[in-house]
């Protein structure tokens, strides 16, 4: 027990080392797949069928289907097909050696599907009177969405789409399935090396509640520095 | 690339297709996906009675298992309790006598306990916000009435909840099914995406086969989204 | 005295139920016109059909001596035939909501600068010393950095006056602005109109609210079942009616 203690904390430099990556997986993905969740919501919520068809087809198939067979179909799909071709000979081709940017892809992918729902159900959540208001002052439509339906239904949203960044932030662990190093294939890798089952797991596991209890309690932060309009008034 | 009819023999249910081994896949990850969901539902309603008992250190143990699991990786955890899982069953046996030392934990007893002890944890939560959610009239009610606390719990409270954890229950549900796809890095489950893994790894195509994987998951999917609305439709009769 | 606003012959049809069978209106600067009727008058609709909120089946709009350009729909209904102009034209018809439909996602002083800075492209120094001065003007500068939600609901009503002031619009259109307000928080709103109706504002009020109809107002109209039954100056209108509907209208509201 006591060797096994010592054993457990000896590799926790090593997991720890691995945190950036994780992070750095977590917030790219995050960032992109926010933003792309954008016009899937928009697409999802225009009344044209060649939008919001898709939209909605895409919506289903990434909140349809294990996030670790589209990480897999991106990995070994696009390994079996970029080769030989022209991306092998740009600059591209240096970074896609690595899992590390399929992984980025697959997750911006399905963050996209599953908060592009979230964000459409909060567009139609914001109150008709203050768009018919943006309206009514001559804003254009362009304007309406982005100056108020989009801030609005952010605000709605928050709470869910912080929800969905823990979340982001766990399945990111997925990643070491494809070669990625993060806290996860760390642990796995250690694994290998020691043939011990449970001191790398239980390293990592610790480090990923740290984490999630930190970006957590940032997100919580965040969102009340955004939400301060339902907050208590502050004196003028 | 090949030409799309010998994709499609890829498939075939033939004995170079892959297709009767797809269906194997299919009805694994479906026993899978079943019993891990029934697990997730014992382990939900002791955790929901433990969030809502009166007890605190009974609160304080549900309280903890929730928030470990809903901070952990799916993936971390059913390494974690699959591995340890099968370590616990032996070290109970072994207080049975020397005879049950050899004895091997059914691989797949230990990953349904993993994925349900997972599923569980989130299924409390939607179990204790339903429970909430029953009028406190009603209950009232039936104490009113003489009821003991257990027939409470099992004419009053069960019914009505049900009503109110459908929605969730149901997304949990699409989860298991979703998270079962996890079981194919154990290694001795022969689910679709293992069968996938496979079949990509030794045709070598790789885009077709996961794109397969995907649309069986995506089959499931649409099946189950058509039997929850089926249910939710019988369960909120009288309530519309 | 110039024509600022001119309504002829306005139709609009939900489906079946025509709300307005053909309303016509004019208002010169200045002009503080009252409309009043019971609920289903299709006064609210005839407001919301001027700033093209709905839009008429048939009619035209003259803002300041310019159409707004409609064309007709093989369907009955009509549509603007630039929403470019629609938007200029709606930026000098600001509008005072029922439900203040203040964007709850901005302070009240960003609220007030929001059209002006993004709509009419003033610069935002210039807009916000002006908000400042006009949430004075309607009593509420101390609130310039509180939300929306964290304001009663005359304190909310008086912003969105501000807000609709701060276009410099041609006309103030009010929607019914008193009536989703408690009862003690009716008369800090209603000054605020008065001394706008002295300053000399073109104003189209939507109310229930007589007294305020009978001081303030230079014209009203009343209206009945999508129809003008009768209009004129408030002791004609009011003092003097003439119709057995608007008796009968006058009877059920005073008390």
């Amino acid at each position: 027990m006591d060797e096994s203690f010592t054993f457990l904390l000896s590799i926790f430099p090593r997991l720890l080392a691995a945190v950036p990556l994780t992070l750095a997986l977590t917030a790219i993905s995050g960032v992109i797949g926010n933003a792309l969740a954008v016009p899937v919501a928009l697409a999802r919520l225009s009344p044209n069928p060649l939008l919001w068809m898709p939209s909605a087809l895409y919506i289903l198939l990434m909140r349809g289907t294990p996030l670790l067979v589209q990480t897999y179909l991106i990995y070994y799909g696009l390994g079996e097909i970029l080769p030989g071709s022209f991306i092998q000979q740009t600059f591209l081709w240096e970074y896609l050696k690595d899992g590390f940017w399929y992984a980025v892809f697959a997750f911006s992918l399905n963050t996209a599907g599953y908060t592009g729902e979230i964000l459409r159900g909060a567009m139609s959540a914001v109150p008709r009177g203050e768009i018919e208001a943006a309206k009514a002052y001559g804003m254009s439509s362009g304007q309406i969405l982005w100056r108020v339906t989009l801030p609005r239904a952010i605000q709605i949203c928050l709470p869910a789409m912080s929800g969905e960044t823990i979340l982001l932030l766990k399945a990111t662990s997925l990643a070491s399935l494809i070669t990625v190093w993060d806290i996860m294939g760390t642990a796995r890798q250690i694994q290998k090396e020691s043939y011990r089952i449970y001191e790398p797991l239980i390293a990592a596991g610790i480090i990923y509640i740290v984490t999630v209890f930190i970006l957590t309690r940032l997100l919580n932060g965040l969102e009340r520095r955004i939400n301060q309009h339902r907050a208590a008034p502050q004196s003028a | 690339m090949d030409t799309s009819p010998s994709l499609l023999a890829l498939m075939s249910f033939g004995h170079d297709g892959w297709g009767a081994r797809f269906v194997d896949g299919l009805v694994v990850t479906v026993e899978v996906s079943l019993a891990a969901y029934a697990v997730s539902l014992v382990f939900g309603l002791l955790g929901a009675g433990a969030k809502l008992s009166p007890y605190k250190w009974l609160r304080s143990i549900a309280d903890v298992y929730t928030t470990l699991v809903r901070a952990l990786p799916e993936l971390l955890l059913l390494l974690l309790v699959y591995y340890s899982g099968a370590d616990a069953i032996k070290f109970l046996l072994s207080f049975l006598g020397d005879d049950y030392e050899d004895v091997e934990v059914d691989p797949f007893a230990a990953a349904v306990m993993a994925l349900g002890f997972i599923g569980g944890a989130y299924m409390t939560e939607v179990m204790r916000g339903a429970i909430q959610s029953i009028p406190v009239g009603q209950i009232e009610a039936a104490k009113a009435c003489g009821m003991s606390p257990l027939l409470r719990v099992r004419r009053i409270i069960l019914p009505q909840m049900l009503r109110f954890a459908l929605p969730g229950m149901s997304n949990l549900w699409l989860n298991a099914t979703k998270d079962s796809s996890l079981i194919s890095v154990l290694g001795s489950f022969q689910d679709i995406l293992f069968m996938g893994y496979r079949a990509a790894s030794t045709t070598k195509h790789y885009s077709y086969f996961y794109t397969m994987t995907a649309l069986c998951f995506l089959l499931i999917t649409l099946v189950s989204m058509a039997g929850i609305r089926f249910l939710e439709a019988r369960v909120n009769r009288g309530y519309k | 005295m110039d024509t600022t606003l001119k309504v002829e012959d306005l139709h609009k049809r939900f489906g079946d139920a025509e709300v307005l069978k053909g309303v016509s209106l004019s208002a010169n600067t200045g002009d503080v016109i009252a409309m009043i009727g019971s609920s289903g008058s299709g006064k609210s609709t005839l407001l919301r059909c001027i700033n093209l909120l709905e839009t008429p089946n048939s009619g035209r709009v003259y803002v300041n001596g310019e159409l707004i350009r409609m064309k007709a729909m093989p369907d009955g209904t009509a549509k603007p035939e630039d929403q470019k102009q629609v938007e200029r034209i709606r930026s000098k018809l600001a509008m005072v909501f029922q439900n203040f439909n203040l964007w709850s996602h901005r302070t009240i002083l960003e609220n007030v600068i929001e059209a002006p800075v993004h709509v009419l492209g003033v610069p935002k120094k210039e807009a916000i010393e002006k908000a400042e001065a006009l949430l004075a003007k309607v009593g509420i500068a101390d609130k310039r950095n509180f939300y929306p939600n964290h304001l009663s609901g005359g304190q909310q009503q008086r912003a969105a006056i501000a807000r609709a002031l701060a276009m410099d619009p041609s006309v103030l259109l009010f929607d019914e602005p008193t009536s989703a307000l408690d009862p003690e928080l009716v008369g800090e709103v209603l000054q605020v109109m008065r001394k706008l109706a002295e300053e000399g504002r073109t104003m189209l009020v939507v109310t229930h609210e007589m007294g305020f109809a009978r001081d303030v107002a230079s014209q009203i109209v009343f209206l009945h079942k999508g129809q003008i039954e009768e209009q004129g100056t408030p002791s004609e209108v009011i003092g003097h009616p003439k119709s057995e509907r608007l008796k009968q209208f006058l009877s059920s509201t005073r008390h």
